[in-house]
């Protein structure tokens, strides 16, 4: 099954944007150390939901407006994958501390955006968008699940098509039980197979059989967002940032394999 | 999509307030022999509210080995899938072709949260979660669908889809698409859902609830009766005698609100358009429309707006919440089944509790069981966020 990647998005507070990732892996950037962790504004959001979108919503913003603004035609209209392994652990964690009071109040808007698609019904009503839209998870093979997921898409509606997976660390006491420590997404902009040849970097994905260990990342990367389980995507985002051609396997039942040639 | 192969439904079971099983599920449906009442589940007796609630769901034993999965969405995920033999069927499929080219994609919308309600109302003195709750083989989203997969032996495609209530409709276009490209042979798709805290008071504070058993369509209609539930269906590229066929799916953004419909039903409608554009078949061919009909105001107004510009408003049209109650995350595959048995019997289940049809809804909603052509039916399913997924089912290819 194959894809051709046309914009690539990441973010996580160390590495914030993609740009700065591949100036990492080629040894021309270093880590971010003193993050800021100033919460992001989505730009494309009203300013009322702005003003209240969760950390999770945010996190997504960040990630389609990166792509966005490097995308070259119309975002609208594009058939979406959002991923996400554990989705609003902050709406989630209110939603069950107002359940374990007597009142058991719970805000109309908490109870809305604890839907696992909330942020992508707030992309599409964002850009507009009236396309096909997936939400998922896979548990810890969210991502590896997301590429397949995304490319099956992308090749049955035979467009452009936009993935977007990410986690946000939970709050406690659920970080005790889920522990992620850091907030890590990526986006990827596909295009299908028939236009795959256009694409500076095509990946040639297979499901299969189980397979035992996930590919290493680039060393400098190693130990970025160690936690979060969409950080898997990591020796893969080096593969697409390094020149060379590269097969990058994910552990799992089912195993997930990309071949990563450069056009 | 411009067109979709048609997937054939080997085997396909339900579980849900009218009973474990097809049969009881589809009888009841057909007698107006709903299983809603009044809601008295654990902290929730106090709502004013119907439900669809499943007896003894709370008996079933997860197998020891998958005991970090114990929580009552999977106790139902498991009591369903010991119904009509669907566990045979499920494992001579994964034999014949082999554990790792048989997907599961599953849907839901609230997961494992009951046990992480349960969790909070239990915090020790310091504040932290239980020793025996575990989040990742329970309230995670991706767990239902790794439960049901090591259930089954099956170690293909497994993913979790979640869209509020057009999950497990979701699941049959994405499995289409896994068994179009081939990285299946076979996929078990299902859903399930099950009664919680969070739902029973999230509904209730958007006012979405009704104080009486939901009458969809009808003038009168004013909110939800939440239901629990879990199905499943096997889908091939291809089987000598299948139950039915997946001729068409469309799926589609409101692009409007989180939690109220666009006024239209733009997207309502262009699911159902896409549905039968991959079909190939014209409005005129749809013999039965089995609609999302929550019983909202809001949602039922604007779902028939959309059918009866598509469809016109001869076709019969019903929905058949008020017999099994919302079931959310799990009513995609609910309805999926009874559509699929009301195309096996010609004979379409009727909108239960309908008492005056609401002068501004022109579809022609059937109060009660009526006959249809045994030709082709379209299931509709619309979740929060404005995800929409309409399915069309049919009996040849």
């Amino acid at each position: 099954m194959k894809v051709g990647i046309q914009v690539v998005a990441l973010y996580t507070p160390c590495v914030p944007d993609w740009y700065h990732c591949m100036e990492v892996i080629a040894g021309r950037a270093a880590i971010v150390v003193d993050q800021t962790n100033e919460r992001y504004q989505p730009a494309s959001l009203p300013r009322n939901e702005r003003r209240r979108a969760t950390n999770s919503t945010r996190l997504a913003f960040r990630l389609c407006e990166q792509v966005q603004n490097h995308a070259s035609s119309n975002m609208a209209d594009i058939p979406t994958v959002f991923a996400s392994s554990g989705g609003d652990y902050d709406v989630i964690h209110k939603i069950c501390s107002a359940l374990s009071l007597d009142e058991k109040f719970i805000s109309p808007t908490d109870f809305h955006n604890s839907v696992h698609n909330a942020p992508a019904g707030y992309w599409s009503i964002a850009s507009q968008s009236h396309a096909p839209s997936t939400s998922f998870s896979a548990g810890d093979a969210t991502f590896p699940m997301a590429l397949v997921e995304a490319s099956l898409l992308c090749n049955a509606e035979q467009c452009s098509t936009l993935l977007v997976a990410y986690d946000i660390p939970p709050p406690q006491p659920l970080r005790t039980k889920r522990p992620i420590e850091e907030p890590f997404g990526i986006a990827l902009l596909l295009d299908p197979e028939s236009k795959a040849g256009e694409s500076k970097v095509v990946l040639d994905i297979v499901l299969g059989a189980a397979v035992s260990i996930d590919s290493q990342p680039h060393r400098r990367v190693a130990n970025v967002a160690l936690s979060n389980p969409i950080a898997r995507c990591l020796p893969l985002m080096g593969a697409i940032a390094d020149e060379h051609d590269a097969e990058i396997q994910f552990a799992g039942t089912p195993g997930v394999k990309v071949k990563v040639t450069h056009g | 999509m411009t067109q979709q192969a048609p997937i054939a439904i080997s085997s396909f079971t339900v579980t849900s307030a009218l009973g474990t099983g097809r049969v009881p599920n589809y009888r009841r449906a057909i007698e107006g022999d709903s299983g809603l009442g009044r809601c008295n589940f654990s902290d929730a007796a106090s709502l004013d509210t119907w439900i669809g609630e499943i007896s003894n769901v709370d008996e079933v034993r997860i197998p020891s080995d998958l005991s970090p999965f114990d929580c009552r969405n999977h106790r139902l995920a498991l009591l369903a899938l010991e119904q009509d033999q669907f566990l045979d069927d499920a494992r001579s499929t994964i034999q014949r072709y082999g554990a790792d080219r048989v997907g599961v994609i599953m849907g839901t919308s609230t997961s494992g949260i009951r046990q992480t309600e349960m969790a909070y109302a239990s915090l020790d003195s310091s504040g932290e979660l239980p020793d025996w709750y575990h989040y990742l083989p329970t309230q995670n989203i991706g767990a239902v669908g790794h439960f049901v997969a090591s259930i089954l032996g099956a170690r293909g495609y497994c993913v979790t889809i979640s869209t509020a209530c057009s999950s497990s409709a979701k699941v049959f276009a994405s499995a289409a698409r896994a068994l179009q490209q081939e990285v299946c042979d076979a996929v078990i798709v299902g859903g399930v859902d099950s009664l919680c805290l969070t739902t029973l008071f999230g509904f209730a504070s958007l006012q979405l609830t009704s104080s009486i058993p939901c009458n969809p369509c009808d003038i009168d209609r004013d909110g939800i009766s939440i239901g629990e539930a879990a199905g499943y269906a096997i889908l091939e590229r291809t089987h000598t005698q299948p139950a039915a066929w997946l001729l068409g799916h469309g799926e589609s953004a409101d692009a409007h609100h989180m939690s109220s419909p666009h006024p239209e039903g733009k997207g309502a409608r262009l699911a159902m358009q896409a549905a039968l554009a991959t079909a190939r078949l014209e409005p005129e061919e749809v013999a039965y429309v089995n609609l999302h009909g929550t019983g909202t105001i809001a949602n039922d107004s604007t779902e028939c707006t959309a059918v009866c510009d598509l469809l016109g408003t001869a076709i019969p049209c019903s929905s058949t919440k008020s017999l099994t109650g919302h079931t959310l995350g799990a009513c995609g595959i609910v309805e999926a089944a009874l559509t699929i048995q009301a195309l096996q019997n010609a004979m379409a289940p009727g909108n239960h509790n309908l008492r005056t049809r609401d002068p501004q809804i022109s579809a022609n909603i059937i109060g009660k069981s009526h006959p249809i052509a045994a030709t082709h039916a379209l299931s509709n399913s619309f979740g929060f966020g404005g995800s929409n997924c309409s399915l069309l089912f049919g009996l040849d290819p």
